[in-house]
């Protein structure tokens, strides 16, 4: 699925002339891991109250959170031609309400481990067995919210709550490192009361076996990766956070995705 | 607040939250209800947008901070978070306008109106006692929706005899046929004070307390108002508030009357203290809306 979805993706960016085609490729396999069955939720239980929720914080990483959701049968793959286009279902950010399968609108940076917070203290009171998972971008770390939720999921014991930071190492201008060190990020959860696992965010069955149910704490899951994964010219280039493929950088794209 | 402990004991699903503040008035729910309670913190961002996920499960939440706190530090996540998605918060905003006067610049809650009548499908309540209080909450109980409740800090003095039907929106508290004061939250009972000493001077003033600030009642308004000119009091700036909801709805139903608005200067007093004497140079006190009422009736002259 995670390869289908990287072509999907490419394509989405290319005809909806759009951004953010690198941090989606980042974060499909693990997106992909998710909806493999990690999650307990699928496109006939979206609606019910115990399902387990997925919120992609990173609301930029459009692209592949569709990619992913198509190819997993929530909506049918044809709506990827509306992408970025005037009157279609699929925006730039992810966008909730007319897209099953998306728990959050994101886009704004922060949001989403706080709204996952509520999910999650709100079924540890009603005794509800759910889980909560949120992918978010390393260079979401910046914003002050997801550290007063680091404190408020550890205080309470969320352990129902996982939190997956897409580490690809680049925010908009260059490294997280050059930007606003986030290193040691681990030591940082760990300091802040979390259980944390380091993990090659492209391993599929790496991801399956850290995203296995934690123990008493909230869980975060720091995944390597690599910004554009899969197509060699835009793996660890910024400029991809914002380029959109002309006609032959999507056939180069297309032609490695599919020699895979 | 006793209403919402009332509420939330005999209905699990009420949840209360609050970024740390609250001392001697939420203990009770707290000690009451511990499931149906969280201390976010000092962290309004995320107080929000966790009051949102939780009340995507299906359940309404109450969020309570100080006016500003509750507003400004957060108002993407209510924008983002709970309007947008429609979910079920009632923002409790306490010390609204002046009232935590002394508390200086940082405690006054003189744009929170502005702010949040922009927000698409947010409702305002902005009540002037506690029986309006109550009707509010009722109605965020009952239709559930984002919802915020504007609340200023000592105990109002009490307007009505009884909980009126605040789904009017808008209340005639005394009847008068010169001119119509329409007031929104606790100045109400100044507007009534300086009623009573225009009636000495032999000018007649109806008074209107207008709870609901969104949707505006401007039918119900024009219907109480009768034609008469008016003159709209609120502790708030006087850009973006109440007043200017009454002019924007006037301009759109195409109605024509003479208005005045009072409130808090937009660019702010240069003066500190108390409430009283914040409002008394704000010229939102009984004599400062005396002396307004007579200005306007000559000017529309």
């Amino acid at each position: 699925m995670a390869q289908l979805a990287r072509a999907s993706a490419v394509r989405m960016v290319a005809s909806g002339k759009a951004s953010h085609i690198g941090s989606s490729l980042s974060m499909i396999d693990i997106l992909s891991v998710l909806y493999s069955g990690v999650a307990n939720v699928s496109p006939s239980s979206i609606n019910s109250p115990l399902r387990d929720v997925v919120i992609v914080s990173k609301g930029h990483a459009a692209a592949g959170t569709y990619a992913v959701l198509g190819h997993a049968g929530f909506f049918p793959e044809s709506w990827f031609e509306e992408f970025c286009i005037d009157g279609g279902r699929l925006t730039g950010h992810v966008t909730a309400g007319t897209v099953p399968g998306i728990e959050l609108s994101t886009g704004s940076l922060g949001h989403g481990l706080a709204f996952g917070s509520g999910i999650a203290i709100s079924a540890q009171r009603d005794g509800d067995n759910r889980r909560i998972f949120v992918l978010m971008s390393d260079g979401e770390c910046d914003e002050g919210s997801v550290w007063e939720t680091a404190l408020f999921a550890a205080h309470h014991k969320l352990n129902n709550l996982t939190a997956i930071i897409d580490r690809n190492g680049l925010q908009s201008f260059e490294s997280t490192e050059s930007t606003l060190a986030l290193e040691p990020l681990d030591a940082k959860w760990e300091a802040f009361g979390w259980q944390v696992l380091h993990v090659d965010g492209h391993d599929h069955r790496a991801l399956k076996e850290a995203l296995k149910s934690p123990g008493n704490k909230p869980n975060v899951i720091v995944a390597e990766t690599i910004k554009g994964k899969g197509v060699s010219f835009m793996e660890g280039q910024v400029a991809w956070h914002y380029k959109s493929p002309n006609d032959v950088e999507l056939g180069g794209a297309l032609s490695e995705l599919d020699s895979d | 607040m006793r209403r919402i402990t009332d509420s939330a004991s005999s209905d699990p699903s009420i949840m209360f939250v609050t970024g740390d503040l609250g001392f001697s008035v939420v203990e009770e729910f707290r000690d009451l209800l511990p499931k149906q309670f969280i201390n976010c913190g000092v962290a309004e961002q995320a107080m929000m947008s966790m009051a949102a996920g939780i009340a995507s499960t299906n359940k309404r939440v109450f969020a309570y901070s100080i006016s500003n706190f509750a507003t400004f530090r957060c108002l993407e996540q209510i924008r983002n978070d709970i309007t947008f998605h429609g979910h079920s918060v009632c923002i409790v905003s306490v010390g609204a306008g002046a009232s935590y006067g002394t508390l200086g610049y940082s405690h006054h809650g003189l744009e929170d109106l502005a702010i949040m009548r922009v927000l698409p499908g947010m409702r305002i309540f902005s009540p002037a006692d506690n029986y309006e209080t109550s009707s509010a909450i009722d109605a965020f109980l009952d239709e559930p929706g984002p919802t915020y409740l504007r609340l200023g800090r000592a105990p109002a003095t009490q307007i009505h005899a009884g909980v009126p039907n605040i789904s009017r929106g808008a209340l005639e508290v005394r009847s008068g046929s010169d001119a119509s004061i329409l007031a929104t939250g606790s100045v109400v009972s100044a507007c009534l004070s300086a009623a009573e000493s225009l009636s000495d001077s032999g000018v007649d003033v109806q008074v209107v307390s207008v709870p609901r600030i969104k949707p505006f009642p401007i039918g119900q308004i024009l219907e109480l108002t009768q034609g008469r000119s008016l003159i709209t009091v609120e502790e708030h700036s006087t850009t973006g508030g109440f007043g200017s909801a009454l002019l924007e709805s006037l301009s759109s139903q195409r109605e024509s009357r003479f208005v005045s608005v009072l409130g808090f200067p937009p660019e702010g007093l240069e003066v500190h203290g108390s409430q009283g004497f914040l409002n008394k140079a704000a010229g939102i006190d009984p004599s400062g809306i005396v002396k307004s009422v007579i200005d306007h009736l000559r000017a529309q002259r």
